[in-house]
């Protein structure tokens, strides 16, 4: 990486009362970049996302996208900044309607209505244009995904952080989003975090991978040397 | 026969205001899960304003626009100043405090106004069958539960306002700045309960003078369901029709008796209240 990262994370800590969560985390994603963010149940993946988009403090360390400090912008500041995250579990407000649901990804930007942007993410997600006016929690688990994902690139974002989109989901509806980021990534020259325990589908969309153990990176490499090294494998990822 | 309609229609009335403070109960329990029992002080606060604003210039309808602003005031600057700080403690800790807070401000209202009644006019005339004062009572109150719908239902403010009372964390990400709209929220119920108190005083106010019409409004809100609007609306009704016929047929002294025996009723065959919708446990 020559060129200077979107997303750029130095020795981050955060803390969960007394337990360390996050123990000096650093990485970097160049634009368009898309990386996969591995590892255990409780290595850290899911504070790491919350840390960095201000739902969770930081202890110390820092937070830049382009350079501009967000460490510590308040959560529905840090959409406006271009940083978006789909929650584990989607964050789906079910009581809305799926419409209701995308407009309120695009209301940061602008009080009036960007048909355009809908139009756009309806194209992307057909099942979301059939049931525009059903309340969200009418859709199936992979719906509600895809429903998450809409509303975060309502917000016409630069960066998009996903915690465990595979989720709850059938492996095909997995593969179907995975593949589905990925082509979004090449088309738009949007930039993907990808949180994952299913590591070998991660590994297998994105280019880069970062695998954290106990709140710490403790390897990183491209995602096909990290497929192919048994070590990291067998010793983080399980498979 | 002509009895039966006269307490229908009076019915229809007096429930308005139980409706009014219902709906100004079930907008903040929607948004914070928290039951306001500061509400009467929200509403003292508006109607002595009204009082005296209309000592000052003699006019009714300036009184009346100083309680609509003063409510919202003075909920915003409770959400802001006692209720924000303690938000993240316990609910009961919450509930205690706005309970206090009502005694506070009993007293404090006392203090300024004295605890002797005050007389404050009605807007209209209250004589007669389904007076001049009973239709302005319903039609205001149907007013503003539509405007609030289309509020909620139509506006970008309103859906930063249901994603913020749904789903806190979900609403932040997407940029909604939920602390504001809580205190907005807080604004609108006491707009509300500013005009529910309006309604309910006159003709006499004291510092007292909302205990009871509290005690119907909130049996009307957890009889229609704690988190359904229409269902405040609903028990409203009931609860002023139900009133007026036990008064009416069975004598005024066992009017409270009946309210009771309704939230018995109702809760034994929908625990959640009349609208509330069943909801799953998150697991």
């Amino acid at each position: 990486m020559s060129t200077e990262p979107l997303l750029r994370v130095d020795g981050l800590h955060a803390h969960h009362g007394a337990v360390r969560a996050l123990d000096g985390v650093s990485l970097a994603v160049p634009a368009r970049g898309m990386c996969a963010v591995l590892g255990a149940n409780g290595a850290g993946k899911t504070t790491l996302l919350r840390t960095l988009t201000g739902l969770h403090p930081a202890t110390s360390g820092r937070v830049l996208l382009d350079g501009e400090d967000l460490t510590r912008l308040p959560a529905e500041r840090v959409i406006t900044r271009g940083l978006a995250h789909v929650p584990e579990g989607g964050g789906v407000i079910v009581e809305l309607t799926v419409e209701e649901n995308l407009r309120l990804g695009a209301l940061w930007r602008s009080s009036r209505r960007d048909t355009a942007t809908m139009d756009e993410v309806m194209d992307l997600f057909p099942p979301l244009a059939e049931r525009r006016h059903r309340a969200a929690g009418t859709l199936s688990g992979g719906e509600r995904q895809m429903l998450a994902i809409g509303r975060a690139l309502m917000a016409r974002p630069r960066v998009l952080l996903l915690d465990e989109p595979s989720l709850g989901l059938a492996p095909l509806v997995t593969q179907r989003i995975l593949t589905l980021l990925r082509d979004l990534r090449d088309n738009t020259g949007l930039t993907v975090v990808l949180v994952e325990q299913n590591a070998a589908g991660a590994l297998s969309v994105t280019d880069h991978g970062f695998v954290l153990n106990r709140g710490r990176v403790v390897t990183e490499g491209t995602s096909a040397d990290l497929l192919a090294d048994d070590r990291t494998r067998h010793a983080y990822l399980g498979f | 026969m002509t009895h039966f309609v006269n307490l229908t229609l009076n019915g229809l009335a007096s429930g308005a205001a139980y409706a009014a403070l219902a709906l100004s109960l079930v907008i903040i329990y929607q948004a914070t899960r928290l039951v306001n029992f500061a509400q009467p002080a929200l509403a003292l606060i508006s109607v002595y304003t009204a009082y005296t604003v209309t000592q000052l210039t003699g006019s009714y309808w300036l009184g009346f626009a100083a309680a609509l602003v003063a409510g919202p005031v003075a909920g915003a600057l409770v959400e802001r100043v006692v209720i924000r700080p303690i938000a993240r403690a316990s609910e009961l800790n919450a509930v205690i405090v706005t309970l206090g807070l009502l005694l506070v401000v009993q007293g404090a209202v006392g203090m300024v106004w004295g605890n002797e009644q005050h007389a404050l006019g009605y807007a209209f005339s209250y004589v007669g069958r389904f007076s001049p004062a009973d239709a302005f009572a319903l039609a205001s109150v149907a007013a503003v539960a539509g405007l609030l719908f289309a509020l909620y239902r139509f506006t970008p403010l309103g859906l930063r306002m249901r994603a913020a009372a749904f789903h806190p964390e979900a609403a932040r990400l997407s940029g909604v700045s939920v602390g504001l709209m809580l205190t907005v929220g807080w604004g609108v119920a006491a707009f509300i309960g500013a005009l529910a108190g309006m309604l309910a005083g006159p003709p006499f106010i004291s510092p007292n003078a909302f205990d009871a019409v509290f005690v119907f409004g909130i049996t009307a809100a957890v009889v229609g369901g704690l988190d359904s609007p229409f269902g405040a609306l609903l028990g409203g009704m009931l609860m002023g029709l139900a009133m007026s016929y036990v008064s009416g047929y069975a004598g005024p002294e066992v009017a409270t008796l009946a309210a009771l025996a309704v939230v018995v009723l109702v809760l034994s065959v929908r625990p959640d209240g009349i609208l509330s919708r069943p909801t799953a446990r998150k697991v």
